[in-house]
């Protein structure tokens, strides 16, 4: 069992950081309750490989301490540290059989084998694994072959903390949903901390109750899959997250008035007081596509635009167009009403979001 | 130019890989090939290079037969899902590469890598190196080097299955935008129904080795002709219930049962599997003759700004796509709505004998 | 129709290789089986003598001492150069310009020409000027390898260990580099000790160079020739006579084509059984590792 804690935690690969673009991963600090199942997203890049072997103990952190349950595991080497990790290409030994695959962390450990065997066909039985038992490891598929490495996880009573590295690459697609139920289960039964590391939203969001997003080596959210979809607390998050993702509009505040360039944005008072009081050069408004309507014809509070395409997606269309030259997506639901070349569109006042210097700022809306 | 590919069988080793397809590209057409993981999109992509030769049928290019034609003398250009560029060679190398070959005067070179460049967004790295670049920018070029040659055929294999997401989304946008102002035949192979509907055009649907569909994109979406057909093109897949039909009323077993769609009724009683789309399955009642479903949570898979929950009744499986973020437990109980007047009737052949009258409204309109 | 003629007209591009192995392996192997069934006595003088040349080859027991010396010597070195090959190649450096260096160092002794490998050592063993045995013998150990077959033996093994072992460590250096970092990491979050990660991690992803390894240095040891001749011309006696150096011997030496056709036939089917041996062994092990290999 254990609370991980990242106290001040940076890491540079080079062994003299100047700027901030030398590190892979800035000073953050960050908490990972005991019995939470957490997901690590971000782009390639982005530095949450390197975070994830520091909590492993794979890799050692140049600056800041790693905390498990309140003590200090810097220096401890993974073999130390009561975790388990699931790689992206499944690791297996090849020469031995499922069974003494699932035995192996426990034999390492010189368990007695009256003890081994319950405790191997328990997690056999969980995983659907149990008829595969005496093969040799190598003939399963890929997402056997998964399964088998996170039983080597399992087996271990002192496992405090799962790791998951993009475990689902190789999973065939049709398969993959089923993996996904498999570890909610599991996590739903076992009171284990797990972290999954992706870049692909969709695992992030189906696994975890929590997700952190990471750009540029650090965390710009730390929030359950609503509030990252409903109030994304960085630009970044708001472009990642969603298909297609947020719009954004660089505005200024002039006499009065939001102007987006030249145009003036009939907004509300409260985001155009906001957008008064942000007193900074950069301040954008979000809007996600799913809160733009389009008519035909203008209505209180639309602005007119250019209608680039319309993309038929089957559930739902895909609306481009452009308003002062700048491109937008809006997202029209199955059987929406045809639009012309030009038409007019409405940003819904409630889910515009204000960013100041990228990051998210509350408008008192009333 | 256009392409015809004529009665084509390809056999290897015994056994079939392509069987009795039929196609005819249209001049300055895109073309999707959907189907999944070995359905003969790869294998029919190298027939109409020319990289293979067909066991059987012709294959006419402006109606001349070209089937025994060597790849070199076809004028066609190949993407692939590896990013394949030649490592010792600059972007501008690269992408000037064919021209070189075909003793393009150097001015010209300079004129057409430069535009090609710019649409790709790779003009800021014309003299890196392949290796120094992101899988995106590997990809941008490799797709630079097969558009720079005025092509007659362009074929792209998967191309985008190796990226992130948010960077398959830019590019395919892209290329869609690329090949309005051509006049070359492309082809896009795909396992993925989405990328397919983002692409437009028209889609041919394979599945092992036959050609199930051709038609423009959005009318293969909404009328496929069969079973498989409506299968491969969703994504999650259209949810598939064996039920009997008599002469007023679809029964899926004795307690479920309701009245059926005027549409239905000219249909000979009989076994039918009815098909659902998972978009049109809800957690509210849509109108008052919806049937209720009592049924188990299996997972909820949550995408940005949708989730796909994956159910089950104690007689079927059933997917539901629902926009916004709905979040569920393993097993947790819930009652969902079938809307009994948009089902797609199959017949044990597996060919469509009803299409729910909302779905052709929708063709007509588009 | 017209695949047809395709592959009529590809069966024409194929000629010019069989005209070549005509030439460099199906000729001169016939002129071999040509000699081997005749007793050549002069230019215009032979005499057919069908399976005769045969007889006395495989009942010859000065060869068959030979043909078990040479098992006896390639199963030795084999016995010491794969495990030294793999320990070698696990305790070399994984980067940097160590793993540069040691590579070079290491591939030092593949570079010598044979017959210069054979000098090397015979100079080395030499007990007036040699360090080698100038040093064994100020230490009161009597070595001679003109003399003492034991000594002999020992020194033909010795050499052929030093020029081969590293071909052996480079193949599974390259084998070992090979492993994905994630199973070495998998294993140390599994507790896996030393023993368990070579056991179960390095071994079973050797098995295929080592193979390999095997297979090329037991076809090598079979023909092996310049060093030994060099070295110890077979002696003392002929313990370490094998069977290269008699065949030799007979053809060149005392110009007896029939009888060294017969051998040069009996060795090379010898050589092809034990490749085929390995090749269905290797092959079988294939089919062993990807059962879905034909999807």
């Amino acid at each position: 069992m254990a609370e991980i804690t990242l106290k001040g935690l940076a890491h540079s690969y080079s062994k003299t950081p100047s700027s901030h673009s030398d590190y892979a991963i800035r000073q953050m600090d960050h908490v990972w309750h005991q019995g939470g199942a957490y997901a690590l997203l971000g782009p390639s890049g982005c530095g949450k490989s390197t975070l994830l072997n520091i909590i492993s103990g794979l890799l050692e952190p140049s600056e800041g301490d790693v905390l498990f349950d309140g003590h200090r595991v810097n220096e401890l080497p993974p073999e130390e540290r009561n975790i388990a990790q699931v790689f992206q290409f499944p690791v297996i030994y090849d020469t031995m059989t499922v069974y003494d695959n699932l035995a192996f962390p426990l034999r390492n450990m010189n368990t007695p084998e009256y003890k081994v065997d319950p405790k191997v066909r328990e997690i056999a039985d969980i995983l659907d694994l149990t008829p595969l038992l005496s093969r040799k490891a190598k003939t399963p598929t890929a997402d056997e072959k998964q399964k088998v490495s996170m039983g080597r996880g399992l087996v271990r009573v002192d496992v405090s903390a799962i790791l998951f590295d993009e475990p689902l690459t190789v999973i065939e697609p049709q398969l993959k949903w089923k993996l996904r139920r498999k570890l909610k289960e599991i996590h739903e039964r076992f009171n284990i901390t797990m972290i999954y590391v992706t870049h692909d939203q969709l695992e992030a969001s189906t696994f975890a109750d929590k997700i952190a997003v990471m750009y540029d080596g650090q965390v710009v959210q730390f929030g359950t899959p609503r509030e990252l979809f409903e109030k994304p607390a960085h630009t970044f998050v708001g472009y990642f997250i969603g298909s297609p993702g947020m719009n954004f509009l660089s505005v200024s505040h002039q006499a009065g008035k939001v102007m987006f360039g030249e145009l003036p944005l009939p907004v509300n008072e409260a985001v155009s007081r906001s957008v008064a009081a942000a007193g900074s050069s950069n301040i954008k408004l979000g809007i996600r596509p799913e809160f733009i309507t389009v008519s035909n014809s203008p209505e209180p509070n639309s602005v007119p635009i250019e209608v680039v395409n319309l993309q038929d997606l089957g559930t739902y269309s895909l609306l481009s167009f452009t308003l002062n030259g700048q491109l937008f997506k809006a997202r029209l639901p199955e059987g929406h009403a045809p639009v012309g070349d030009a038409a007019h569109a409405v940003f819904s006042d409630q889910h515009i979001a204000l960013y100041v210097d990228e990051y998210l700022v509350e408008i008192g809306h009333e | 130019m256009s392409l015809h590919l004529q009665n084509i069988d390809h056999v290897v080793g015994g056994q079939s890989h392509i069987s009795g397809v039929n196609l005819e590209l249209e001049p300055g057409s895109f073309n999707v090939l959907l189907g999944r993981t070995l359905a003969g999109k790869t294998t029919l992509m190298r027939l109409m290079a020319g990289l293979e030769q067909p066991t059987r049928g012709r294959i006419f290019m402006d109606g001349k037969d070209v089937t025994g034609v060597s790849v070199r003398k076809r004028n066609v250009s190949m993407v692939y899902q590896q990013f394949i560029n030649y490592p010792s060679m600059t972007v501008r190398d690269n992408i000037a590469s064919p021209l070189k070959l075909a003793n393009t005067p150097q001015q010209e070179i300079d004129r057409r890598v430069g535009s090609i460049a710019e649409m790709l967004h790779i003009e800021h790295l014309l003299d890196r190196y392949p290796q120094e670049l992101s899988g995106g920018q590997q990809q941008r070029t490799a797709m630079g080097r097969a558009l720079v040659k005025d092509a007659d055929l362009i074929l792209f294999d998967e191309p985008l299955v190796n990226l992130d997401y948010k960077l398959r989304e830019e590019l395919r946008d892209e290329l869609r935008e690329l090949f309005k102002a051509r006049n070359c035949i492309a082809v896009y192979a795909t396992t993925e129904p989405n990328e397919a509907l983002a692409l437009g055009g028209n889609t041919a649907v394979l599945h092992e080795g036959k050609l199930l569909q051709y038609g423009p994109t959005e009318q293969v979406y909404r009328e496929p002709n069969g079973r498989h057909s409506a299968e491969m093109f969703s994504e999650p897949p259209i949810n598939i219930v064996p039920g009997k039909l008599t002469a007023t009323e679809i029964t899926f077993d004795q307690s479920l049962h309701f009245p059926c769609d005027p549409g239905l009724q000219r249909l000979t009683p009989g076994d039918y599997d009815f098909g659902v789309r998972a978009s049109h399955i809800t957690l509210k009642p849509q109108s008052a003759d919806d049937l209720e479903l009592p049924v188990l949570v299996d997972v909820a898979e949550i995408s940005g700004s949708e989730t796909f929950l994956h159910v089950r009744h104690e007689r079927f499986p059933l997917v539901l796509h629902l926009a916004g973020i709905h979040e569920f437990h393993v097993n947790d109980a819930i009652n969902v709505y079938f809307p009994t007047h948009q089902l797609y009737a199959f017949d044990k052949q597996g060919s469509t004998v009803h299409i729910p009258s909302s779905a052709q409204g929708s063709v007509a309109h588009g | 129709m017209n695949n047809k003629v395709l592959n009529n007209r590809a069966w024409l591009l194929v000629l010019p290789m069989l005209v070549l192995v005509a030439f460099s392996a199906i000729i001169p192997l016939m002129t071999v089986v040509n000699y081997s069934v005749q007793d050549v006595l002069g230019p215009n003088a032979r005499f057919f003598t069908g399976t005769e040349w045969f007889h006395s080859i495989l009942n010859d027991s000065a060869l068959r001492d030979a043909f078990v010396r040479q098992i006896l010597f390639s199963l030795t070195i084999l016995a010491i150069q794969v495990p030294l090959g793999i320990g070698i190649a696990l305790i070399m450096p994984k980067r940097g310009w160590q793993a540069s260096a040691v590579l070079i160092l290491i591939t030092l002794p593949l570079l010598i020409p044979w017959n210069v490998v054979g000098s090397i050592w015979q100079i080395f063993t030499r007990g007036d000027i040699g360090l080698m045995g100038y040093g064994l013998r100020e230490l009161g150990i009597n070595y001679n390898i003109t003399r003492n077959s034991g000594d002999a033996w020992a020194t033909s093994i010795g050499m052929d260990v030093w020029h081969w072992t590293p071909l052996v460590a480079m193949l599974c250096y390259s084998g070992l580099r090979s492993i994905p970092e994630a199973y070495y990491q998998a294993a140390r979050i599994d507790r896996a000790s030393k023993w368990a990660i070579f056991r179960y991690i390095q071994l079973p992803k050797l098995t295929n160079v080592l193979v390999i390894a095997v297979l090329l240095r037991f076809m090598h040891s079979f023909m092996i020739y310049a060093e030994h001749f060099v070295l110890t011309g077979g002696g003392p006696g002929s313990s370490t006579t094998f069977l290269s150096q008699s065949l030799a011997t007979m053809a060149i030496g005392q110009q007896d084509l029939g009888p060294s056709a017969a051998f040069s036939i009996i060795y090379f089917l010898v050589i092809l059984l034990v490749s085929w041996v390995f090749y269905t062994t290797i092959m079988h092990m294939q089919k062993d590792k990807n059962p879905h290999g034909g999807a």
